[in-house]
């Protein structure tokens, strides 16, 4: 299975970036997952984890509270001002 | 003639102990410029992915949103001006104060009132000093500028921005602000902030592929209404940074241009230091070659 690229990026730093195989949101509707092949989505993240699996198998976890959440292609980008790596 | 020496003597070294404080700031901001460029580049990834995710939105959704709806009278425009907190930077600061004013005055000619807001202690100076009003200031972080500020600036100007005009709220908003264009030049740039233009490419424009067909979650509508105010936020943040790193380089500009003429002073004085010690020597040996003729004829 493709992998998808993904960045986790703050207003002043790109924290992440790299390959992986899951990630776990929590949008203002509710939880979402995204593995690839994902339609094009642009959600607005709630108060809560971005959970990243690597294609390794590591979880990282962001904390990315008011910002939104962008996939295209394979390409997921996890924005906020003030995002930071937990 | 001595007291003539004395004075050449004098002007040399002061003109030594300026050299060392202006070439001791030319370091300095030639290290900080490296770390202003760094944070430029820095926030290009969040300043992209904005502008991507807003120009999505835009384009798959019918805007209609306060914040890109034009009034349709505008009496009244805000300028958002950012200068340094400190001087020695050439004409850094003045050449956008200057562009500030034009702004204005063209603003004014339109038939707008126009209201300011700065962002460093040299424009707020400049205000005082012609006892003109400002709306707010925001003094002391220009140096290495925050995103909380910014996200403040941002929240204070869409605030103003979303207020009835006839409450105080204001139809436009302009940002002037010195652009980061190589070591050596910097130029003073006008934007309207204030209604949107969506306009891709903050950094470097990236149209490698057409925008896809995004789903919205939770509506577009909700979508826009987060992402608009972050993206005045980020194009804040980046005007910030870019004046930052504009302001080392011409710190570092004109510093280097002190030292060189404090060289070419020091190498002037010294010419005219040793004139005036030759002219010493030689009146010396005239003084004592005719008191010997003096005395000899005396005989």
């Amino acid at each position: 299975m493709a992998d998808l690229q993904v960045s986790v990026v703050s207003a002043d730093a790109e924290l992440w970036s790299g390959a992986a195989r899951q990630i776990v949101a929590r949008t203002t509707e509710g939880e979402i997952g995204i593995l690839a092949g994902h339609e094009p989505i642009l959600a607005i993240l709630a108060q809560g984890e971005v959970r990243v699996t690597t294609t390794e198998g590591e979880v990282v976890t962001a904390n990315a509270a008011d910002g939104f959440l962008s996939v295209d292609n394979d390409v997921v980008t996890v924005v906020a001002g003030d995002a930071t790596l937990v | 003639m001595g007291a003539q020496l004395r004075v050449y003597r004098q002007k040399i070294r002061s003109a030594q102990t300026t050299k060392k404080i202006t070439r001791a700031m030319e370091l300095i901001s030639a290290s900080r410029i490296q770390k202003a460029q760094q944070r430029v580049a820095a926030s290009t990834p969040y300043a992209r992915a904005v502008t991507r995710a807003v120009s999505a939105v835009a384009t798959y959704s019918n805007v209609d949103h306060i914040l890109t709806t034009e009034a349709e009278k505008p009496t009244r425009a805000a300028i958002v001006i950012f200068t340094s907190d400190r001087g020695l930077a050439g004409a850094f600061n003045s050449q956008v104060l200057r562009e500030a004013s034009e702004l204005r005055t063209r603003l004014e000619n339109e038939g707008k009132e126009v209201v300011h807001y700065l962002i460093g202690r040299k424009a707020v100076q400049y205000f005082q000093f012609r006892r003109r009003e400002s709306e707010a200031q925001w003094i002391g972080g220009t140096d290495s500028p925050e995103f909380e500020t910014a996200r403040e600036i941002g929240q204070t100007i869409v605030d103003k921005f979303v207020q009835p005009t006839d409450e105080g709220g204001v139809d436009e908003i302009h940002i002037v602000y010195n652009r980061f264009v190589s070591m050596l030049v910097q130029t003073p740039e006008t934007v309207r902030l204030l209604p949107l233009e969506v306009v891709e490419g903050v950094g470097e424009a990236d149209t490698d592929a057409p925008l896809p067909l995004y789903e919205f979650e939770p509506d577009a509508d909700t979508v826009l209404d987060a992402l608009l105010p972050v993206y005045i936020e980020s194009r804040i943040f980046n005007a910030m940074l870019q004046s930052s790193a504009a302001k080392h380089a011409a710190t570092q500009k004109a510093m280097k241009a002190a030292s060189d003429n404090a060289d070419k002073l020091i190498r002037d004085y010294t010419r005219l230091a040793n004139n005036a010690r030759q002219a010493e020597i030689t009146q010396q040996i005239s003084e004592i070659v005719g008191g010997a003729d003096a005395l000899s004829s005396a005989k």
